[in-house]
This record gives structure tokens, C-alpha cells and sequence, in this order.
């Protein structure tokens, strides 16, 4: 039974050396899509203003790639990002929208402030497409190739400094 | 001034735990020394001064002084005087002060009242103790200063977070405090005894209050924190299986195997290494505990306190502290000797078992609670939650309940099946009944099932022992074991029943309506804003009716508190005595109608009945434990007396 108490000496030393490196790594809080590199699951939302059509699985595999933007008038960071997005519209991206737990008023409204850069915008009352394509938070943009399959995730808002890598990653999509 | 005094108190004590420590350690040395008797004075002066660093807090949250920084942070002018105090150790420093104070106490106390065991084990324990208190002590006076000064002085302070002004939660973690520090005890007792090799039933009855103390509280602290859960975070949920919930558990776990085999050492001389191993173990899983929540290492909703810096300072404590411990245990246990025999049927046997079944638990509830770090080292996140720790801990749980119930009935050293043949048939038929009755009428599912079937067994079972003795002249301790093995029973019945037969339900109702969850009508009164000392809350009015007979009245409500900014929802419980109905009122839905949740919770109460039953029990444990103490010391008084008039003052050891 000696063996025994050195076995324990040595799980308890294993424990340390496993506290002390995950101590030492940065600590990623977000929570990243498990859905990357697979096809974006079946959808079909309607449309969450009169002034552009619904969302379909279907739309997103037309052969062109695109940016998913998954936002909500009520989401303050939205806002922030509202003019990085008309520069990736300006930049030639093809921007869907999905609009996360939100009334057609308040989205109306919040386009009229901060603008429109999107080309089609669904309706998802009970985040279940959030959820299905892995998507933790508002907000988050996704790049979808034109198959249809999820390329690429960027959580939170975008700043000026995420919109080469964006285009980037829309480049490789299309390729 | 006040923060002044304090911060020079705490110093002040560290440095007399660095004298106790050094004192100690040369008396162990040199036998005789003249250094070691200022080892005990050292330790009650300690305590003092750190009781007294502690007030010095309290005066400080008590008058708001916002000149310092953790009052600032922590505390408003505008809140609740109670809470104002809860503040103190609502932080990370004023806990970690706490937790200071509590183990300087509890040195103090073993350092002023405890005669019995040999001189030199004492020394080696308050030695050890002072060693943990130190590093301590240095956490505290490097990286977390409690009264450190702000300059300029906060026009206001932050406030409290709300969800912790709630009387229930000002109470719990000073209560698993004393708990998870008491244990420190049992851990210097342990060290103490492995380096004079002193493993005796003397040294066991020694520990064995401490062991029940901490114990108790523990068992009070996760009851309280369990209901405090249950009805703040309005969930209607009583154990998440949350890190720091595990935090809590697991000590308890190892502080009940160890209270089992206390008594074995105690009573039968027996167990002797494992007793020092569980002692090493049951504060280590306090100290790990304390690592997990406050490093920040893993996510949790109760991560309050995250700082890396502090995880590093803790983590090499832990190092030291179970490190060491564990490698003079691993070097020394081989030369503890070997205690009493005894055969597999017998109260040692049982409580053999209990012992191995609780620390599988422990270490399973260990496991899932490392899990996710272990596979985060892979790059694969996973959360580890009910469908691991339930059924995986019930394989070690369910036939320990079975144990339970018959082991008590069991004699020392050795018994015969033929004897207690009889019990063990009322036993089996009435867990059988239930099993029968639930499956057949009920059709209750599986595990609340056989939850529920266990419970009646040990319910039976607990006191069967009472047969053929005269209660009246029954000890204490054994009352208090019939009343804790009840009590388990009691909760066991509440969380099965819980499971089994909670209704839930979910609506948007406009004023007017009425909701039905099981067998409640529901109605909705009215909504209104109210106001607080330093919240507003959207109350709903809720009209009860159970079956049909008279109404009552339920207030729920979503509040806003404004420092700092913060919403939390006010559940609202009605409690009858076969269960409880808990409202929650959420946001307002589309159409003026209003979000309801509403369950119906059989029994559910049973739970915590049953966890204050089992602290109750163990108090009365202590109690017997004390009082046959004293009664023996002033018995062997008047023998030193009698024997000797004129050399009383040399004290005389007899063993009881």
C-alpha cells in the first residue's frame, strides 16, 4: 500500500502543474461557434421590415459569399458597429441580416438612425437560428461561403481594425 | 485611525504567528525548552489582536468611512445598516480577513482550553497551525490589504452587489467560513500527530469537536446557501452542481467520512492512518475550494473575485501547505502503527464502508468539477453539469444510504447477521413498499423512485437503534446520530420528491387571468410599481388558491437597485407544509400582458428541514462530546485533589 500514498503524492503534483498552466494561459471567455467549416443548418425567417425581404438557408447558398450579421436595435454595440459595416458595404460585401428578439418598429427606427447596409434582414424571435449556427451573443457576424457553409466567426462589435480581416476572409470564401 | 489600527493589528498578529511558528518549532527540537512555553500564550494573543483587526473592519463598513478603498468599492451610504456590515466580508478581502480570524480563533481556543493531549503534539499542532496561518496572513498583508487607504476620499461608494443583500446570504459564507477554517484544526491536529507519530484515541477524542463543529457549520452553510440559491436566483432550482457549489461540498464530504472515522479511532483505536489522511484531505479540499472560486480558473457564476495574481499567491500556498502535508504523511503513515482489528461485519466495518463510498463521491464530484479544466488543456471546452454528477454519484450513494440504515445497528469489532435479522427485514420490507407503491400507483421515475424508497428505509432505519434502550438515559451522541441519519432521510425524500412531481409553468398573463400549476389557481391582481431603501421593483399582486379553497396572496418582484446599476427578480414563496409555490414576475410581454413563472414544489422544503435536522443532530453530538468532557475533567480534578492536597498544582494525566 506504499505505492499508493506516493501515487496520490504524485495525482496532487499533476493537479498543481495542471492549476498553475492553465493560471498562466489568457483566459478566452468567448464562446466560439462549433459550427465553423459546417453548412449553415435549414432556415427560413421572415422578413423584419417591409422594406427588405426575409432571410432563407437558401439565400445564403447562391453562389456568392456573404456577411451574416447577427444584431438588435435594443444591443448597444450595434450601434457602434453601424458604420463599420456601411464601410464593408462600401467595400463591395454583401451584408444579410438577422434580427434578434426585436419588434419591426423598433428595427425600422433603428435603421433610420445608423443606417441600412443590409440587404436582407429575417426575423428570429426565439434566437433560434442564432442558436443553431453557434452564435453566443449580439453582436456577431459571420462569413458564409457561397455553398452555404459557415466560414468564419468575428464576436462583438467590429472596429476599423477587424474590417481587413474581414474582407480577407470574404476574399477566401469567394475563391 | 481606525484603518490604521487595524492594518497595525494585523501585522502585529502575523508576526506572533511567526514567533509561535519558530517557538514551536525549537521546542520540538530541544525537548524542555524554555521557548516552547511561549508557544500557547503566542497563539491566544494572536487571536486577540486578529479579532480585534477584524472589529476594526467592521467599525469601518458600520460608519461608511469611504476614505477606504474596499468601503468605497463596497458599500453605500445608503444601505441597510445589516447589510452595511455584511459588507465587510462580502468582498474578497474582508473575507480573506475572515478567514484570518476565524483560524487565529480557533488556534487560540485549542491554544487556551486544550490539556489532554501530550505536550509535544500540541506544540507540533499549533506550530503547524501558525505555518497555514502565515502564509495567510502574507496573502493578505501583500496582495489583498483590506484597509487600504483611497486618496482623495469617494464622494459615495459603489454599493453592494444586490444579490447579496439578502439576509440569508450576510449569514452564509461567515457560516461556511467557520466551517471550511475549523477544519484547518482537524489539518494542524493531523500534521501535529504525523510528526510526534502520536495517532491514539486521546488524539482522536481531541479532535473529534473540532471535527464536529466545522462540520455543523458546513452542513448549516450549504443548507442556507442551497435555499438562498433556490429562492433569490429564481430559478427554482436547489443545486446547480456549480464549481463553487462543489467548493462547499466536497469539505463536507470529506469532513463527514472523517467524522465517522474519528469515532472509529476514538471508540475501537482503529483507522489510524486514514483518520490523519482524512484530516490532511478534508482541509485541503477547503483550501482548493478557495483556489477554484477566487482565481478565477474556472467560470462560475459565483466568480466574484477573479484575479490571477491572487490565483498564482494562493496556488503556491496550496502547494506548500497540501504538498507538504501529504508528503510527510506519504513518508510517515508506513510508521504510524496499525490499529485494532476487526471483521467485515461490524460497526467498524460499516462505517469502513460509508467512509470509502463517501470518498468515491468526493472524488468523483472532484473529477467533474477539474473536468473542464483538464480538457481546456486540450483546446475542448466542455461544462460538466447534472447528467455527469447525478447519476455517476448515486452508484456510490444509493448502496451507501443502505449501509446507513442498517450499520448503526451493528455492533463493534464483530456481529452475526442472525442478530439483527429482524431489523434488517423491517428495513427491506418498508423501502420495498415505497418502491412497490411508488412504481405501481405513482409511476415515478427511476432515480426519485428509489431516492424516495431509500429514504423511508433509512428513515426506519435511523431509529431502530432506539429499540430496547431507555431513552431517557440514552447519550446525547446517540441521539444526536439518530437525529442526523433522520435528517438525511428527510432531505433525501424532499429531493426526490422535488424531482418526481415539481409542475412548472410558464405564461404571459394579463391582470385579470388566472393561471393553474398542479393543483394552485393562480390569479393575477394587479401590477404596481414600488419603491425600496435603495431599489424600485414591479410588484405583482398573485391571489393563490390551492384546490379551490381560500386565497392568498403572493408579491414577486423585479427590481432595479441603482448602486450599482442592477436587475434581480424577487421570487415570491408560498409554503405550505407538503410543498411550496414560488412565483417569479419577468419582463413585460407584447399586449400589457406580463411574464409568470410559476411552479408547484412538493415537499421541497424537506430539504432544507432535512439538512438543519442533520446540523442538529451533530449539535447535539458536540454538545454530548463536551459536556462527558468536562464532566471527566472535573472528575480527575477532585481525584488529583484527593490523591495529592498538597502537589495540586502539578497537573496529572490520566487517560480516560
Amino acid at each position: 500500500m506504499t505505492w499508493l500514498r506516493w501515487v496520490l503524492l504524485a495525482l496532487v503534483a499533476a493537479l498543481f502543474g495542471l492549476f498553475a498552466w492553465q493560471l498562466s494561459q489568457p483566459k478566452d471567455e468567448f464562446v466560439h461557434s462549433a459550427m465553423i467549416g459546417e453548412p449553415i443548418p435549414e432556415f427560413d425567417l421572415p422578413a423584419a421590415v417591409t422594406e427588405r425581404p426575409g432571410l432563407s438557408s437558401a439565400n445564403l447558398a447562391d453562389g456568392q459569399p456573404k456577411l451574416l450579421n447577427i444584431f438588435a436595435s435594443w444591443c448597444v454595440p450595434c450601434r457602434a458597429e453601424a458604420p463599420q459595416l456601411a464601410q464593408l458595404e462600401a467595400s463591395g460585401a454583401n451584408i444579410v441580416a438577422v434580427a434578434i428578439r426585436d419588434r419591426p418598429e423598433d428595427v425600422a427606427a433603428f435603421l433610420e438612425a445608423y443606417g441600412n447596409p443590409f440587404s436582407r434582414i429575417g426575423k428570429d424571435d426565439i434566437s433560434a437560428v442564432q442558436l443553431s449556427i453557434g452564435s453566443s451573443g449580439v453582436p456577431e457576424t459571420f462569413v458564409i461561403d457561397g455553398q452555404g457553409v459557415i466560414r468564419y466567426q468575428h464576436i462583438g462589435d467590429i472596429r476599423d481594425s477587424d474590417i481587413p480581416k474581414l474582407l480577407e476572409e470574404l476574399r477566401k470564401a469567394g475563391a | 485611525m481606525i484603518a490604521e489600527f487595524g492594518l497595525a493589528a494585523l501585522w502585529l498578529s502575523a508576526a506572533l504567528a511567526g514567533l509561535q511558528l519558530l517557538a514551536g518549532f525549537l521546542g520540538l527540537r530541544q525537548s524542555g525548552s524554555e521557548l516552547s512555553a511561549l508557544v500557547r500564550p503566542a497563539a491566544v494573543t494572536q487571536a486577540l489582536l486578529c479579532a480585534l483587526s477584524f472589529g476594526a473592519l467592521l467599525l469601518l463598513f458600520a460608519r461608511t468611512d469611504l476614505s477606504v478603498a474596499l468601503v468605497a468599492k463596497n458599500s453605500h451610504s445608503d444601505k441597510p445598516f445589516i447589510f452595511k456590515l455584511a459588507g465587510a466580508w462580502g468582498n474578497h478581502e474582508g473575507s480573506m480577513l475572515l478567514w484570518v480570524t476565524v483560524m487565529a480563533l480557533a488556534g487560540g481556543l485549542i491554544a487556551f482550553l486544550e490539556r489532554r493531549l501530550p505536550e509535544r503534539t500540541m506544540l507540533a499542532t499549533l506550530a503547524s497551525q501558525a505555518f497555514v496561518g502565515l502564509g495567510f496572513y502574507a496573502f493578505l498583508l501583500i496582495s489583498s490589504n483590506p484597509f487600504e487607504r483611497l486618496v482623495p476620499a469617494a464622494a459615495e461608494g459603489a454599493g453592494l452587489n444586490p444579490l447579496l443583500q439578502d439576509i440569508g446570504l450576510a449569514l452564509h459564507p461567515p457560516t461556511l467560513y467557520f466551517g471550511y477554517v475549523g477544519l484547518s484544526i482537524a489539518f494542524s491536529f493531523a500534521v501535529g500527530a504525523l510528526l510526534t507519530r502520536q495517532v491514539t484515541p486521546d488524539f482522536a477524542k481531541v479532535m473529534r469537536p473540532w471535527v464536529l463543529g466545522a462540520w455543523i457549520f458546513l452542513t448549516l452553510g450549504i443548507t442556507a446557501g442551497s435555499y438562498w440559491a433556490y429562492y433569490e436566483l429564481g430559478w427554482g432550482g436547489w443545486w446547480f452542481w456549480d464549481p463553487v457549489e462543489n467548493a462547499s461540498l466536497m469539505p463536507w464530504l470529506a469532513a463527514t467520512a472523517l467524522l465517522h472515522s474519528v469515532s472509529v479511532l476514538a471508540s475501537r483505536d482503529a483507522l489510524r492512518a486514514w483518520t490523519i489522511m482524512l484530516g490532511v484531505v478534508a482541509f485541503s479540499m477547503s483550501m482548493i475550494g478557495t483556489f477554484l472560486v477566487r482565481s478565477g480558473i474556472l467560470t462560475s457564476v459565483h466568480a466574484f473575485a477573479v484575479d490571477p495574481e491572487r490565483g498564482t499567491f494562493i496556488l503556491v500556498l496550496l502547494a506548500i501547505y497540501i504538498g507538504g502535508a501529504l508528503a510527510l504523511f506519504a513518508f510517515r503513515a508506513g510508521t504510524i502503527a496499525e490499529g485494532e482489528r476487526f471483521s467485515v461485519l461490524s460497526r467498524e466495518g460499516a462505517l469502513v464502508v460509508n467512509n470509502v463510498a463517501l470518498s468515491a463521491i468526493l472524488g468523483i464530484v472532484l473529477l467533474g468539477t477539474l473536468y473542464p479544466l483538464l480538457t481546456e488543456a486540450f483546446d475542448v471546452r466542455v461544462s460538466v453539469g447534472p447528467p455527469y454528477f447525478n447519476p455517476v454519484g448515486a452508484i456510490f450513494f444509493l448502496p451507501m444510504l443502505v449501509v446507513l440504515a442498517i450499520g448503526p445497528l451493528l455492533r463493534w469489532r464483530r456481529d452475526s447477521f442472525a442478530r439483527i435479522r429482524l431489523p434488517v427485514i423491517a428495513i427491506a420490507v418498508v423501502g420495498s413498499a415505497v418502491l412497490l407503491a411508488g412504481w405501481l400507483i405513482a409511476g415515478i421515475a427511476l432515480m426519485p423512485l428509489l431516492g424516495m424508497s431509500l429514504a423511508a428505509a433509512v428513515a426506519v432505519g435511523s431509529f431502530l437503534p432506539l429499540r430496547g434502550r431507555s431513552l431517557r438515559r440514552l447519550p446525547l451522541p446517540v441521539w444526536g446520530m439518530v437525529i442526523a441519519h433522520f435528517g438525511i432521510a428527510v432531505a433525501l425524500f424532499g429531493m426526490a420528491a422535488d424531482t418526481a412531481f415539481t409542475r412548472e409553468k410558464l405564461v404571459a398573463a394579463q391582470v385579470g387571468e388566472t393561471a393553474r400549476v398542479g393543483p394552485w389557481s393562480v390569479k393575477l391582481a394587479s401590477v404596481d410599481p414600488v419603491a425600496g431603501p435603495n431599489w424600485t421593483a414591479l410588484e405583482a399582486r398573485l391571489l393563490a388558491s390551492y384546490r379551490g379553497g381560500g386565497e392568498h396572496e403572493l408579491k414577486p418582484q423585479a427590481r432595479s437597485f441603482w448602486t450599482p446599476p442592477q436587475q434581480t427578480s424577487e421570487s415570491a414563496l408560498l409554503t405550505r407544509w407538503n410543498g411550496q409555490l414560488y412565483a417569479v414576475i419577468g419582463g413585460e410581454a407584447e399586449g400589457g400582458r406580463w411574464q409568470l413563472r410559476l411552479w408547484w414544489k412538493p415537499f421541497v422544503t424537506w430539504i432544507w428541514y432535512g439538512g438543519v435536522l442533520i446540523a442538529l443532530g451533530g449539535f447535539l453530538a458536540l454538545l454530548g462530546r463536551l459536556s462527558g468532557d468536562l464532566r471527566r475533567r472535573s472528575a480527575q480534578a477532585k481525584i488529583a485533589a484527593r490523591r495529592a492536597p498538597e502537589t495540586v498544582s502539578e497537573p496529572v494525566e490520566v487517560v480516560a
